[in-house]
């Protein structure tokens, strides 16, 4: 028995080493730590991506939420018939109206003991541009009253005075500005104490068109979300029936051959075209071809519904295919057309799906600038367009475009309000997630 | 249904309600179905046996014309019911899945409720004139599915709540709900247990006095409780067709007796 002191072999001759179950042997540790390693790695990823999102919205925030702040500056203005009738008659109506204000501002401060601190021009200088304009939209609604219009009036501060207030104008940077004076500033400090001058919460940045360069503090948002919801809306009563209707003849009735096939890879491609081609491919079209107006948020739609046509037929297919074929099968075996099976069962399971694609669809198509550059709307719009179906035509400005716009401009003040206005774009593509996410539970069949 | 003799029953040979000659399936390249003749006669149940991939369930479909969905797959030959050529270009399959109903290997209830599954049929094809009808049509169909009594109080509640065999005998209810009469059933009892199963065969007994009653089974012994006439497949071809009795006790084929007594299969 010369073997017997040698270790035990297995039937095949092979060593068997006798493990204990308490220990781990070598391979057991490598696959625990290479599963440490991938979690590990997952972890961060999540992190960077959180930290990313988180740094974005401080940022944006920060920047941006004073813009829905504003300081006003209000005092009683008395404007007698035949001011009105005298500065409507005259060449630069606007300059009339200033000086009334000029005249009743010079008044209320004189109320205030201010009167001799600056002169009456520098103290025009805390009072936004805009103010006349404001002016003359009462006067002239109030023209042929017979009576006179004497009241309080609230208008804009100018930018540089807001400026003040929210820390970006000081009194060292007043003193090299051509535009404003420590002397104005100090001023404005008086006319706040005397509660002349608040800060409060400003609607008309929502409101409000957009306004020139020299006058930031008027500037609003109100053409660029109409033009925004209206592309939407053009987006959303074309891409959705033509979305959907174009799915469900390649998912459902389509034969399956290579024209088929070429259009399905085209529709995927179609999904990875970047967005300025189909500016192009708009301005050339609907524009150069079809003779539609520039500026206009039909030819936007339009532009934008080619471009989200391949995500909503992309998800409605992709939803269309995770309707179950027994279902389908049930429906035929009783008797049902095609078209009964497709519109009584698939397509009513499917709706969830296709309603998150949408809204994904459209929310993207919010977001997009490129295209809107190319056909025109970038231009400086002050009307607001009319109501639709007219207003369609009516050149308006987009929320993405807007904030390219402002952010293009030299006065540090259109920097808060293009944030202001990505903070709107921001709460708009929220709502429209939640949206998608309150419709797909609302619709989700869970039986 | 205790009794586990092959049934035997005298049944009207005049005039075969589906009558095949020459059947030939192809998918694609592959020919799944080579050369089948068979009569099938009304008011009784003829069951199709053979291995898994035999050809029975395809050639199943071909008698109401399921086959049609599957792009690849084309039928030739002559399958006559009531002697008109159901694959006539003037035939519209639509028309014909009315008559000839089918039952599927797995439940496949609609998500949607119990009345609505089963109204669903007679809604599309119109034959109800109103309301109060078409809740008599619901109700006698259901009772016929054998499951009138467990669902009477919840028809609202979805179809997919049921159990499985429940489900089955639901998709049961929904196929008589059309008046059809051929009754296809693709292995109605694979996805059920016993007590279901033995539910099931119950109905398809009692669905024999007004239908013509196809069923394809992997169970032989279900093939011998259900059936009057079986038909044997085995790769694609129609081995043996008889009367039940007859397959299971005295098979011509050498093919046939080896599949029954578990020799092959």
């Amino acid at each position: 028995m010369s073997d017997a002191t040698a270790p035990a072999t297995g039937p095949a001759g092979v060593r068997v080493k006798k493990m204990s179950l308490l220990e781990q042997d070598d391979r057991t540790k490598r696959r625990n730590a290479a599963e440490k390693r991938f979690q590990f790695y997952g972890l961060t990823a999540i992190t960077v991506g959180v930290l990313a999102l988180a740094m974005l919205l401080i940022s944006i925030l920060s920047n941006g939420l004073s813009a829905f702040s504003q300081s006003f500056v209000t005092f009683e203005v008395t404007l007698t018939q035949e001011q009105i009738a005298d500065a409507e008659a005259s060449v630069v109506k606007t300059s009339k109206y200033s000086a009334i204000i000029k005249d009743n501002f010079q008044t209320a401060l004189a109320a205030q003991g201010l009167a001799d601190q600056v002169s009456v021009d520098d103290a025009m200088g805390l009072i936004s541009k805009e103010a006349a304009a404001q002016l003359r939209n009462v006067a002239t609604a109030r023209m042929g009253d017979d009576e006179d219009v004497s009241r309080s009036f609230t208008f804009l501060t100018n930018g540089r005075i807001d400026g003040y207030y929210k820390g970006r104008v000081t009194m060292e940077t007043a003193a090299r500005d051509s535009n404003i004076s420590p002397e104005q500033l100090q001023l404005a400090d008086q006319l706040r104490e005397a509660g002349l001058i608040e800060k409060r919460f400003n609607w008309g940045f929502m409101t409000m068109p957009d306004a020139s360069g020299q006058r930031p503090e008027a500037a609003g948002l109100g053409v660029a979300i109409l033009g925004s919801l209206y592309m939407m809306l053009v987006v959303l009563c074309l891409a959705l029936p033509i979305g959907v209707a174009a799915s469900i003849y390649l998912e459902e009735f389509a034969p399956k051959n290579w024209l088929t096939d070429i259009i399905e890879v085209n529709i995927s491609n179609l999904a990875a075209v970047p967005s300025i081609v189909f500016g192009i491919l708009g301005l050339a079209i609907f524009i150069n071809f079809a003779g539609l107006p520039q500026s206009a948020p039909i030819v936007g739609g339009l532009v934008l519904t080619l471009m989200t046509l391949p995500t909503i037929i992309i998800a409605t297919r992709a939803s269309l295919k995770s309707v179950p074929p027994s279902i389908r099968s049930a429906a035929l075996g009783l008797g049902a057309s095609k078209m009964q099976s497709v519109f009584h069962h698939v397509l009513p399971l499917a709706a969830p799906g296709i309603l998150t694609g949408t809204i994904i669809g459209l929310a993207q198509a919010l977001g997009e600038t490129a295209p809107l550059l190319l056909i025109g709307m970038v231009a400086f719009v002050r009307e607001y367009p009319a109501g639709p179906p007219e207003g369609l035509f009516d050149p308006a400005s987009a929320l993405p475009v807007q904030v390219y716009n402002w952010t293009q401009r030299s006065d540090p003040a259109f920097f808060e309000r293009a944030s202001g206005a990505i903070i709107i774009l921001l709460i708009f593509l929220l709502f429209m997630n939640a949206l998608a996410i309150f419709l797909r539970r609302r619709f989700e069949r869970r039986w | 249904m205790n009794d586990m003799r092959p049934v035997e029953r005298i049944v009207d040979t005049d005039k075969p309600k589906i009558a095949a000659r020459g059947c030939q399936v192809y998918y694609g390249e592959n020919h799944a179905i080579k050369d089948v003749d068979v009569d099938i006669e009304d008011k009784a149940v003829t069951a199709f046996i053979g291995p898994s991939g035999c050809g029975k369930s395809t050639f199943l479909r071909c008698l109401n014309r399921m086959n049609d969905t599957i792009d690849v797959c084309r039928v030739e030959g002559d399958i006559r019911i009531d002697d008109e050529d159901i694959y006539d270009r003037k035939v519209d399959p639509v028309q014909l899945r009315a008559k000839v109903g089918m039952v599927f290997q797995k439940p496949n209830p609609f998500p949607k409720s119990i009345y609505d599954n089963v109204a669903y049929g007679p809604r599309i094809h119109g034959l109800a004139k109103d309301k109060a009808e078409l809740d008599e049509i619901v109700e006698r169909s259901l009772r016929r599915g054998a499951i009138w009594d467990e669902v009477k109080d919840r028809l609202t509640a979805p179809g997919t709540g049921l159990s499985g065999g429940q489900q089955q005998r639901l998709c049961i209810a929904r196929a008589v709900a059309t008046e059809p009469e051929v009754l296809l059933m693709d292995e109605p009892c694979s996805a059920l247990d016993p007590i279901a199963t033995e539910q099931v065969e119950n109905l398809i007994d009692e669905l024999r006095q007004n239908y013509s009653v196809v069923i394809v089974t992997h169970s032989m012994q279900q093939a011998a409780r259900v059936s009057q006439k079986t038909a044997f497949f085995h790769l694609g071809n129609l081995v043996e067709y008889g009367e039940t009795g007859q397959i299971f006790n005295n098979p011509k084929d050498p093919r046939t007796e080896s599949y029954i007594t578990g020799r092959i299969g």
